[in-house]
């Protein structure tokens, strides 16, 4: 690890300032992440900024009946939090199927979304891979590609981003709210990670010395009928091979009045298309629909050498998701 | 046991953690993790390095009555907390209720895992939200043990819960 200097912030503002003036900073809130790829020479930062006392740490109501989750909050704290669990239990249980319960104490909500990809070439530095060196090609594309995306890709890179709590948050449209060097902004979810396109180097549209400070959630229809679908190689401590976020907002008569479908596991960012979702909407609930929206959501979807096997098994578990959604019984 | 440092650097940070109800003032670098910090410079070697990757759980540690990886944080960020490990599990001569249910369930072979499965453990109790075994396996699911002693592991958490060892998941 390199012999790096730490500081650690008392303020937002204070924080975004001494990352602008020094060189190679970074900031750390967690850890969980950042310190891993240090340890392998991934990520060399020469400064830490420890930004965990910027007083961004609360989970608090807002006025027209939504949540803001602080960024430094931990996913534990968040997980359990009795308004998150009331209210976006899609979120709740999506985070608790992710890492350990030693990481989910560690781990925050905005460093959760920044995380890194799981993939093996990204992790070795005696590989090519684009993302850790522009331009020096990817070693996925014709290497083991097990774990990699089917959707989104570039001839430059084939990575997923691994993070459970980002596809539900998509789900729920969450907002990201940051504040930089020239004031605050807000980032639908759906916007704030990147497709690799050209630039695979970057994972998210946030800008130089840019912070986040809170995840805002918008009222939901979505606390009954959920289900975030996790399939991978072991029951628990496991990335997803392939996931689903599936929430149904039903009548009566148990047709979708709305609907919100989305994957993980299988791209650069959350996987989601209203047209997929716009299927679904004044239809019953049922399996015939269900996989009309998953065909669409799956459409384009193309595998490599040792993953082709994720287009199928991602198509059945649209469809097992939004089952289970109907069915879903409050515990 | 205390180990030697032989340069003292310029980039030293003074921190303050209290471990086992003991308080150390320590002048370390940044780059020191609190796993390196508790076994290197504290000499309290009972929490192990298994990964050094918060992977294997084995370096699990009590810190503000939460357990954590101690691979995957660093001493610096931790100044001020209270941080338990598994020497601090014991009183006196008396072995904690868990340490106790560990012999008599047979819960440990090689022991490496298992000062980490002890802090775990207690960190798990401590959040009371598992309710069944399928829980305790799937909460514990971040300790990993070689010798494969996970039954007997989760019987001696069981028995210190108040959980019927049925069902679960394998």
């Amino acid at each position: 690890m390199n012999r790096i200097t730490y500081s650690k912030a008392n303020e937002v503002r204070g924080a975004i300032h001494e990352h602008s003036i020094t060189n190679k900073a970074q900031f750390i809130a967690g850890g969980t992440n950042l310190l891993d790829l240090m340890k392998v020479n991934v990520m060399q930062p020469e400064h830490l900024i420890d930004i965990n006392t910027v007083g961004c740490d609360g989970i608090t109501q807002l006025d027209d009946g939504g949540l803001r989750l602080g960024a430094s909050a931990t996913n534990a704290d968040t997980a359990y939090n009795e308004l998150v669990q009331q209210h976006y239990p899609l979120l709740s249980e999506a985070m608790l199927s992710a890492a350990s319960a030693q990481l989910r104490n560690m781990a925050t909500n905005g460093g959760n979304i920044m995380q890194r990809t799981r993939c093996y070439y990204f992790y070795d530095t005696t590989t090519a891979c684009n993302k850790r060196e522009p331009g020096s090609g990817c070693s996925a594309i014709k290497g083991y590609n097990r774990i990699h995306a089917i959707l989104g890709m570039s001839e430059h890179c084939i990575a997923v981003h691994p993070s459970d709590m980002a596809v539900a948050l998509t789900a729920l449209d969450a907002v990201v709210c940051v504040t930089g060097p020239s004031g605050d902004r807000e980032i639908p979810m759906g916007s704030f990670h990147r497709l690799p396109g050209n630039t695979p180097e970057k994972d998210n549209t946030l800008e130089q010395d840019e912070i986040i400070t809170s995840i805002t959630l918008p009222r939901s229809n979505y606390a009954k009928h959920y289900s975030y679908l996790k399939l991978r190689d072991r029951p628990s401590y496991a990335f997803a091979l392939v996931s689903v976020a599936a929430a149904l907002h039903l009548d009566e008569q148990q047709r979708v009045l709305s609907a919100s479908i989305v994957l993980g596991g299988v791209a650069h960012k959350p996987w989601r298309l209203p047209e997929a979702e716009a299927l679904l909407i004044g239809n019953p609930a049922v399996a015939t629909h269900f996989e009309m929206a998953a065909d669409k959501l799956l459409s384009n979807a193309v595998g490599f050498e040792h993953n082709n096997f994720k287009i199928a098994l991602a198509r059945r578990a649209v469809v097992r998701a939004l089952q289970q959604a109907v069915s879903k019984q409050a515990s | 046991m205390e180990t030697e440092k032989h340069t003292k650097t310029p980039q030293e940070l003074k921190i303050h953690l209290k471990v086992n109800e003991q308080s150390y003032t320590l002048e370390i670098e940044p780059w020191v993790s609190l796993l390196d910090a508790l076994r290197d410079h504290l000499g309290l070697t009972g929490t192990k390095k298994g990964c050094d990757h918060g992977q294997c759980g084995a370096c699990t540690v009590l810190v503000n009555g939460k357990r954590i990886n101690a691979c995957m944080t660093l001493a610096v960020m931790r100044d001020g907390a209270e941080i338990t490990t598994v020497e601090g599990l014991s009183e006196g001569g008396n072995l904690h209720p868990l340490q106790q249910a560990f012999i008599d369930h047979d819960a440990f072979q090689c022991g490496y895992c298992t000062p980490g499965q002890l802090c775990s453990a207690i960190g798990l109790l401590q959040e009371g939200k598992a309710k069944s075994l399928e829980d305790v396996q799937d909460l514990m699911s971040g300790n990993i043990c070689r010798c494969a002693a996970y039954t007997n592991i989760n019987a001696a958490i069981c028995e210190l819960m108040g959980i019927e060892e049925k069902g679960g998941l394998i």
